[in-house]
């Protein structure tokens, strides 16, 4: 027997650092000024809804719901672009492995266009893909999926604002309270410093944390060039010590 | 010289952006080909115990606009108050019942909806009942981070009168934008990310 048979942690999250994340109200993003609340959050030690959350199986997952090459393509045919293997770690703020994490992810193709009848940028839409896939981390905590570099593109808030490379990334991990949506952009992108998006994080420290690496080992030969992208989900404290009553 | 724990740091949010259904919700974009089976906003299977409700309602932006490009997610107890979840240590919660879904905020309308159960009861940290409510969060484009809220039922004034959460709440008055409306056939919860109404939103 090893010691990592300890079960992980099941009590409350540590608390979130709103130094660390974007405030709501980010001006320079426009459309906050009307979706950030003006009053304070009301803030609750975390009790049973809080620390609980539905577990989604591996039977969710289809056979190509990783691989966004070819999950929307024609028998045969593939995506457009640069093909690109992202693959990481759900971690929580102890450096455990979070096993059995949904991640989804999303994105535009490679010319910078999302599927979807809200986006008229004049990118063409690639007929063989979609943008969108899901996965679920392994005992370790371990993804991986395949995907085509997505395109950066302009969007509508300055007159020339662009939205650097990014993946949208949703992690779903063990509670409810755990929940969080991000974006990962992609190592040496001159966009990453004039995005309005990524700007309203208030710390560099935390912006770099969203950046992938371009990881040499990873990379499939003659085939697609590996990016590494770990995410960091909220631990937990142990409930080892509490509500022991005193002298028992 | 001292040690500097080993700690990592959450991953900093970032909004879910305009196509936040393309990720969350592809069937409904057009992308209902790609995955054999979608996350959806029905929570109870057949076989699920308890009262059988609809909860619908809109998000609203600070000048009342619906927000179209989001996604609500909900998560409760089942009809004993029990969490369908590893982490439930009280007893085992109906399986019938999965205690989690995800629904579109509607492309034209705004509107999302779930069909489920009333939830029963769940204790509070100190060992007093909590009225029945389910968890809620919201993301969307200009949401730089996923906000937690509540809803309670309107039909609960007793349990809702004693709710432990209900009386942290010092602005009397706010209390009403954690409690649902009765609808016709379903019980109303229009979440108001700003202004006077504006829902309580929590730290969780």
């Amino acid at each position: 027997m090893t010691m990592n048979n300890k079960p992980p942690p099941t009590g409350a999250f540590f608390p979130r650092n709103f130094d660390w994340h974007p405030p709501a109200y980010s001006p320079r993003y426009k459309s906050t000024v009307l979706r950030s609340p003006a009053n304070a959050l009301l803030s609750l030690e975390n009790s049973k809804g809080d620390l609980t959350g539905p577990v989604f199986g591996h039977e969710l997952i289809g056979e190509k719901d990783n691989d966004l090459v070819t999950n929307f393509a024609k028998p045969g045919e593939s995506a457009i672009g640069e093909r690109i293997i992202v693959c990481g770690r759900v971690l929580d703020e102890d450096g455990r492995g979070i096993p059995g994490v949904l991640l989804e992810f999303w994105q535009a193709n490679a010319g910078g266009r999302y599927r979807h009848s809200k986006d008229q940028y004049l990118a063409p839409l690639d007929p063989n893909f979609g943008g969108c896939g899901r996965t679920i981390t392994d005992t370790g905590g371990q993804y991986e999926f395949r995907t085509i570099k997505p395109g950066p593109y302009p969007w509508p808030n300055g007159v020339n604002d662009w939205r650097p490379a990014h993946i949208h990334f949703s992690a779903f991990g063990k509670g409810f309270a755990q929940r969080l949506i991000t974006q990962m952009y992609f190592e040496g992108d001159p966009l990453i410093e004039i995005c309005p998006i990524i700007n309203t994080i208030p710390d560099k420290a935390a912006v770099e944390q969203l950046i992938a690496v371009f990881d040499h080992a990873n990379t499939i030969p003659m085939d697609a060039r590996a990016y590494h992208f770990d995410i960091i989900l909220r631990g937990r404290r142990s409930t080892v010590f509490e509500n022991r009553l005193e002298g028992n | 010289m001292r040690q500097a724990p080993f700690r990592l740091r959450e991953s900093p949010s970032q909004t879910a952006g305009p196509y936040v259904h393309i990720g969350c919700t592809p069937d409904v974009v057009g992308l209902n080909q790609v995955f054999e089976t979608y996350l959806g906003p029905n929570l109870a299977s057949d076989t699920a115990k308890g009262e059988r409700i609809r909860i619908t309602g809109r998000v609203l932006d600070g000048l009342n606009t619906p927000v179209r490009d989001g996604i609500v997610e909900i998560w409760q107890a089942d009809h004993a108050g029990f969490f369908n979840s590893p982490d439930e240590t009280r007893g085992d919660a109906d399986p019938g019942f999965f205690g989690w879904g995800r629904s579109p905020t509607d492309l034209e309308t705004g509107e999302f909806s779930f069909d489920t159960i009333k939830p029963g009861r769940v204790p509070y940290l100190d060992g007093r009942l909590q009225a029945p409510y389910i968890h809620l969060w919201v993301a969307a484009r200009g949401v730089n981070l996923g906000l937690h809220t509540r809803m309670y039922f309107p039909d609960e004034a007793e349990a809702n009168s004693e709710d432990p959460i209900l009386n942290r709440i010092e602005l009397k008055r706010r209390i009403p934008t954690l409690i649902a409306d009765c609808g016709d056939g379903a019980y109303l919860f229009d979440i108001r990310l700003q202004g006077d109404r504006e829902t309580i939103f929590f730290d969780i």
